[in-house]
């Protein structure tokens, strides 16, 4: 019969803690640096695949569908249309947040309402939970909110998020 | 066994930082240069499945698994990880064309060490936590360990250690992958300080950023890609012990064990007769000599060091291209390395070669390809 350890037993027992240090220095590559560099200069940049037409935001170099080098360069809005939305109650750490954080998917502009590959972006949407509660958000036009360009790093968070506009 | 072919191979980077690409990047540069060289096969209709070899910790993502696909043509495609070295993924590979689930299966590797800023500390954290680690000097300590138990076994001496270092560092002159190719002597070696006894840091095969893509198919298809297909004879992997305490030290049980199933398979008895080029993990320089002892090439390795039998005009020519010492360690690509090596000196016109890769510290995890024109 297994029974479970009690606070008191718990001391008994030897746990050996350990913190790893791993650290990174992650290569953002042709695609991701002058797509960062482009956020910093408050521009959204894609690639297009010439063959099939896809245009890839966040970009790549190479058209995974194709299997070629993308083509070129395109600037896309910083506005479009909430895909998707959801409310989080949690943090990353799991504390328990009094205003929940809204995310969702943003289709840029230039796509059209059937696409069902398109330019996008999955960032912060400053809604309402109510919006999201009542799926009224999905379908609203947004456009991204810019940090001052004095405090722009080259970062995805350099947009602050996803504001609708009528 | 139905014969496999590699009918392409492609790589990238080879050098100490490759921070002008993402891994991603690299990886797709690798496949593009396979796929040109397996006669411009198109990957999205014509690979039936993708093999990658990675490992977690290297990449600094959890579920890596997940970026393998698209950067080697594998989107919505069926595509396998394997947590291991790449020369182990050539094994699955094998596996998928022989129970006949694959015509053609490409197999990847990539390591990007450059983008790992602890990187002994990713290694420690690969130890026993309860009692290993928080004995270890440094991660090398178990190769100081093997190193002076082989050395003790087959008299060896530090000069035969430093001519290692010295004859792989010579052979990778000539070859493009070869970042750490040098014209050293044996004195250059010998006046290093020791990182752990008896290891000097010429001893140890630097890290290097490496993205390497192959291309194999079934013996039915093989010539559509290529005239000049590479044949694996037979292939094997193998762990002595997962653990350090109770894992054979001095000698390289894991390929011993890999190299006689390898051997069998290949309908090999007299391996020192029969191979013409051994690629094989150096990346302690001791390790060339130990291995070689394990995939029985030689019974005195060191002997044949002394005689010359090691060099590219001897009999038992080994890393002829330099081997991990002169190409340095590209993670879980290091198998593949050897491999390509193995593929070009075959390409050349030799007739056999085996290839015998280590998982490296803490692992006692080794893999065999033997292979023929």
């Amino acid at each position: 019969m297994v029974t479970g350890l009690k606070d008191e037993d718990l001391k008994k027992v030897y746990t050996v803690t350990y913190k790893p240090n791993a650290k990174y220095g992650y290569s953002a590559g042709q695609a991701y640096s002058v797509f960062l560099q482009g956020l910093k200069d408050g521009k959204i940049l894609g690639r297009r695949c010439n063959k099939c037409g896809r245009v890839y935001v966040p970009p790549r170099m190479y058209c995974e569908y194709c299997f070629r080098p993308t083509d070129e360069w395109i600037e896309v809005k910083d506005e479009g249309i909430v895909m998707t939305a959801v409310a989080s109650f949690i943090s990353w750490t799991r504390e328990r947040l009094e205003t929940p954080e809204i995310v969702g998917v943003i289709r840029l502009y230039p796509s059209r309402d059937n696409d069902f590959v398109y330019p996008g972006l999955f960032h912060r949407i400053c809604t309402t939970y109510e919006k999201v509660k009542d799926m009224s958000i999905i379908g609203k036009k947004v456009k991204a909110v810019w940090k001052p360009k004095e405090q722009r790093v080259g970062s995805i968070n350099d947009i602050e998020c996803f504001k609708e506009v009528e | 066994m139905q014969r496999v072919a590699i009918v392409g191979i492609g790589w990238y980077g080879f050098r100490p930082q490759t921070k002008e690409v993402s891994f991603r990047e690299m990886m797709f540069e690798a496949a593009v240069r396979a796929y040109q060289d397996a006669g411009g096969i198109n990957p999205r209709e014509e690979v039936d499945t993708f093999i990658s070899c990675q490992e977690d910790f290297w990449e600094g993502i959890s579920i890596a698994d997940e970026f393998a696909p698209d950067p080697i043509g594998g989107a919505m495609r069926p595509t396998m990880t394997v947590d291991g070295d790449g020369l182990q993924c050539l094994t699955h590979a094998i596996m998928h064309i022989n129970s006949g689930l694959s015509d053609v299966t490409v197999v990847e590797a990539h390591g990007k060490p450059s983008d790992i800023l602890t990187l002994p500390d990713i290694v420690d954290f690969a130890m026993d936590p309860l009692y290993v680690r928080k004995v270890s000097p440094n991660y090398h300590f178990i190769a100081g360990l093997d190193a002076t138990l082989f050395m003790k076994e087959f008299s060896a001496t530090q000069e035969d250690l430093a001519t290692v270092v010295v004859k792989n560092k010579e052979n990778g002159l000539k070859n493009p992958r070869a970042s750490y190719a040098s014209k050293l002597s044996v004195s250059d070696v010998l006046e290093k300080p020791y990182v752990v006894y008896p290891l000097t840091e010429l001893d140890i095969a630097p890290y290097v950023d490496g993205a390497i893509n192959i291309v194999l198919a079934s013996e039915e298809v093989a010539r559509r890609y290529t005239d000049t297909p590479i044949w694996i004879e037979g292939a094997s992997f193998a762990t002595d012990s997962a653990n350090l305490e109770t894992a054979t030290l001095g000698k390289a049980l894991y390929l011993k064990i890999a190299a006689d199933n390898a051997y069998k398979m290949a309908k090999i008895e007299s391996p020192s007769k029969e191979i013409k080029g051994a690629f094989i993990d150096d990346r302690y320089s001791y390790k060339e000599l130990q291995h070689l002892e394990a995939l029985s090439l030689t019974k005195d390795p060191v002997k044949a060091l002394r005689e010359g039998q090691l060099y590219p005009d001897g009999d038992i020519p080994t890393n002829p291209l330099g081997g991990h010492l002169a190409e340095g360690v590209p993670l879980e690509a290091s198998g593949l390395a050897l491999l390509i090596d193995a593929i070009e000196y075959l390409r050349q016109g030799k007739e056999s070669a085996i290839v015998a890769s280590w998982r490296g510290v803490p692992t006692f995890t080794g893999a065999v390809t033997v292979l023929k024109r």
